[in-house]
C-alpha cells in the first residue's frame, strides 16, 4: 500500500473513488429528495439551487436519482466481481497448481466463453434466467470467472516452481496450505489491479444491460437505467443525460486510475 | 560405530518431457549413483555446472516431481532439510521473517503459539539475527541476513541431516566466510551432517571430510578429501584439480 501511494495516478484514483464512495454511502441513508417521488408541477426543471441536477419528466429530483443509481450500479458491479473473483481464484488456483487434464478442460471452456462478445453472452444468460437486478449479478459474475481464473492460473503456475514453494513442501506443508497460505499472498498485487479493471468492466456492463432494459427495473434507478430514461429528453433536458454520464465517468475513472497506479509498480 | 544418516544405492534419474501427444525426449540426468553419508560428516559434492549436482540434491529430498527416479534412497534421520543456493528465491517474498520461521512449527502442530514464538527467537539468536527483524519482509534484508533466515528455517525443524546446495555462492565474498563459519558452528552445536554441494574445490578442501566427484551424471570418484586431492584416480578429477592449482 505504501509504495502505491507514491504514484500520482493511484492518489488521484483514491481521491475520486473515495469521494464517490462517500456520496454513495450517504445516499444509502439520505438523499435530498425521495428518488422516486413524482411531482406534476416540477417537470423537467433546469439545474438550480433547489434541484442540483434539475428534475426529470415526472418531476423527480435527478441528483437524488443519480446518487441512488450510482449506489445500485456500484453494488451490482461489486457483487459480480466478487463472484467472478472467488470462483476464479479457486478454479485458477487449482488448475495452475495441479495442471494436467483438468487444467486443459477448464481452460478450453474458458477459451470458449472468452470467444463470445461478453454483452451477447450476458444477454443470452438473461434470456434464460429472466430480467432483474439479481440475475444480472449472476450473469456478470459468471462472465468474469474466466478472466480471473486465467490471471490466477498463470501467476500460480509461475510461483509453483520457486524455491520457497519447494521449501514449504520440504517442511511437510499440504498442497492446500502451499496454495492458499504460501502462493496466494504473492499474487495479491497482480490481482488487485485486475480487480479494479474487472470492476470497471462490470460498471460498464451493468450500465449497458440496464440501458437495454434487461437489468434494474423501473422505477428503481441505476446509472444505465437513468441513461435510457434520459435519452428521450436529450433536447428538452440535456442535463439529465450529462449528469448521469458524469457519474459513470467518475466511477470508472477512479478505478481506472487505481489500477493504473498499481500496475505501474 | 559410525551410524549412517543417508544411503543411496544405484540412483538413476531420467527427466521426461511429456506432451499432449504422448511422451518423448528423455534426458538421463543421473546414472547409477551410489554413496553414503555418516553421522557428523561433511561430504562435499563437486563437479561442473550441469553435471547433475542439483538434480542429485533434489532427488535425495524427494523434490523431483516430473522425473523418473529409480534406485534406493534411505534416510536414517527424520525431516532432512535443505539450504538453497539463492536466498532471494527460497524465502516467501510476501511474508515476514517471523511468519517464515514459524511456519514449520505450525505444520508440526506440536507447540502452542508462545512456545513457537520462543523457539523462533531462540533460533534467530543462534544464527545471529537481530530479534527486531521478525517483522521485516525478506526484501528488506541483506543477502547475508536472508541466508541466515534460510538456514534458520531449515534448522528450526531440528533436522540431523542438511543438504546445502551452494549455500554461499550467491553471496558477497565478504559474507561467504561468515555464513560458512555459521554452518560449521551449527554442525557442532546441533549435531548435524551435511551434504555440501559446491563447485569451489578450495572451499570443499577446507571444510569437507569426504568428497564425491561428479561428471556427466555419474560419481566418478569418491573418498576422503586428502586422498582424492593428492592422488586423483580419474582423468576428470585430475583435470579439475589441475585447472584450480594452475
Amino acid at each position: 500500500m505504501k509504495q502505491y501511494l507514491k504514484d500520482k495516478n493511484f492518489r488521484a484514483g483514491l481521491l475520486i473513488t473515495g469521494i464517490m464512495l462517500c456520496v454513495i454511502l450517504i445516499g444509502l441513508l439520505w438523499t435530498p429528495y425521495d428518488p422516486n417521488a413524482m411531482s406534476g408541477s416540477e417537470k423537467l426543471l433546469k439545474p438550480s439551487a433547489t434541484h442540483l441536477f434539475g428534475t426529470d419528466n415526472f418531476g423527480r429530483d435527478i441528483f437524488s436519482r443519480v446518487i441512488q443509481g450510482a449506489g445500485a450500479t456500484f453494488l451490482i458491479a461489486a457483487a459480480a466481481v466478487a463472484i467472478g473473483l472467488v470462483i476464479g481464484l479457486i478454479i485458477g488456483g487449482l488448475t495452475g497448481y495441479y495442471g494436467g487434464v483438468l487444467d486443459e478442460i477448464l481452460m478450453r471452456i474458458s477459451d470458449t466463453i472468452l470467444a463470445f462478445p461478453s454483452i451477447l453472452l450476458a444477454l443470452v444468460m438473461i434470456a434464460i434466467l429472466g430480467k432483474g437486478k439479481y440475475n444480472i449479478i449472476i450473469a456478470l459474475g459468471i462472465l468474469f470467472i474466466p478472466s480471473f481464473a486465467r490471471i490466477v492460473r498463470s501467476e500460480v503456475a509461475k510461483q509453483k516452481n520457486t524455491d520457497y514453494v519447494r521449501n514449504a513442501r520440504l517442511m511437510g506443508a499440504s498442497n492446500m496450505r502451499i496454495l492458499f497460505l504460501h502462493i496466494m499472498p504473492n499474487i495479491v498485487p497482480v490481482l488487485l489491479s485486475s480487480v479494479a479493471i474487472g470492476f470497471n468492466n462490470a460498471v460498464l456492463s451493468e450500465a449497458s444491460m440496464s440501458y437495454l432494459g434487461v437489468g434494474v427495473q423501473p422505477p428503481d434507478p441505476s446509472l444505465g437505467r437513468l441513461l435510457s430514461e434520459a435519452q428521450g429528453y436529450l433536447f428538452q433536458a440535456p442535463w439529465y443525460a450529462i449528469c448521469t454520464g458524469l457519474a459513470i465517468i467518475l466511477l470508472i475513472l477512479g478505478f481506472g486510475l487505481l489500477s493504473e497506479g498499481m500496475g505501474g509498480e | 560405530m559410525s551410524d549412517r544418516v543417508l544411503e543411496v544405492n544405484n540412483l538413476s534419474v531420467v527427466y521426461q518431457d511429456s506432451t499432449v501427444f504422448g511422451k518423448k525426449s528423455n534426458f538421463q540426468a543421473l546414472t547409477d549413483v551410489s554413496f553414503h553419508i555418516d553421522h557428523g560428516e561433511i561430504v562435499g559434492l563437486v563437479g561442473e555446472s550441469g553435471c547433475g549436482k542439483s538434480t542429485l540434491s533434489k532427488a535425495i529430498l524427494g523434490m523431483l516431481d516430473d522425473a523418473k527416479v529409480t534406485g534406493e534412497i534411505r534416510h536414517y534421520t527424520k525431516r532432512p532439510q535443505m539450504v538453497f543456493q539463492d536466498p532471494h528465491g527460497s524465502l516467501n517474498p510476501a511474508r515476514t521473517v517471523g511468519w517464515i520461521l514459524e511456519e514449520p512449527l505450525r505444520i508440526f502442530g506440536k507447540y502452542d503459539a508462545p512456545e513457537r514464538k520462543r523457539r523462533v527467537l531462540d533460533m534467530m539468536t543462534r544464527v545471529g539475527l537481530d530479534h527486531e527483524l521478525v517483522t521485516h519482509k525478506p526484501r528488506e534484508l541483506s543477502g547475508g541476513q536472508k541466508q541466515r533466515v534460510s538456514i534458520a528455517t531449515a534448522l528450526i525443524q531440528r533436522p540431523r541431516f542438511v543438504v546445502a546446495d551452494e549455500p554461499v555462492s550467491a553471496l558477497d565474498v565478504s559474507i561467504q566466510g561468515q555464513i560458512l563459519q555459521l554452518l560449521l558452528n551449527l554442525r557442532d552445536e546441533l549435531d548435524l551432517s551435511y551434504l555440501f554441494i559446491t563447485h569451489d574445490l578450495n572451499l570443499c578442501y577446507s571444510i569437507c571430510d569426504r568428497v564425491l566427484v561428479m561428471y556427466k551424471g555419474q560419481i566418478v570418484e569418491q573418498g576422503p578429501v586428502d586422498e582424492v586431492y593428492e592422488h586423483p584416480q580419474h582423468e576428470y578429477t585430475k583435470a579439475l584439480l589441475d585447472a584450480v592449482l594452475k
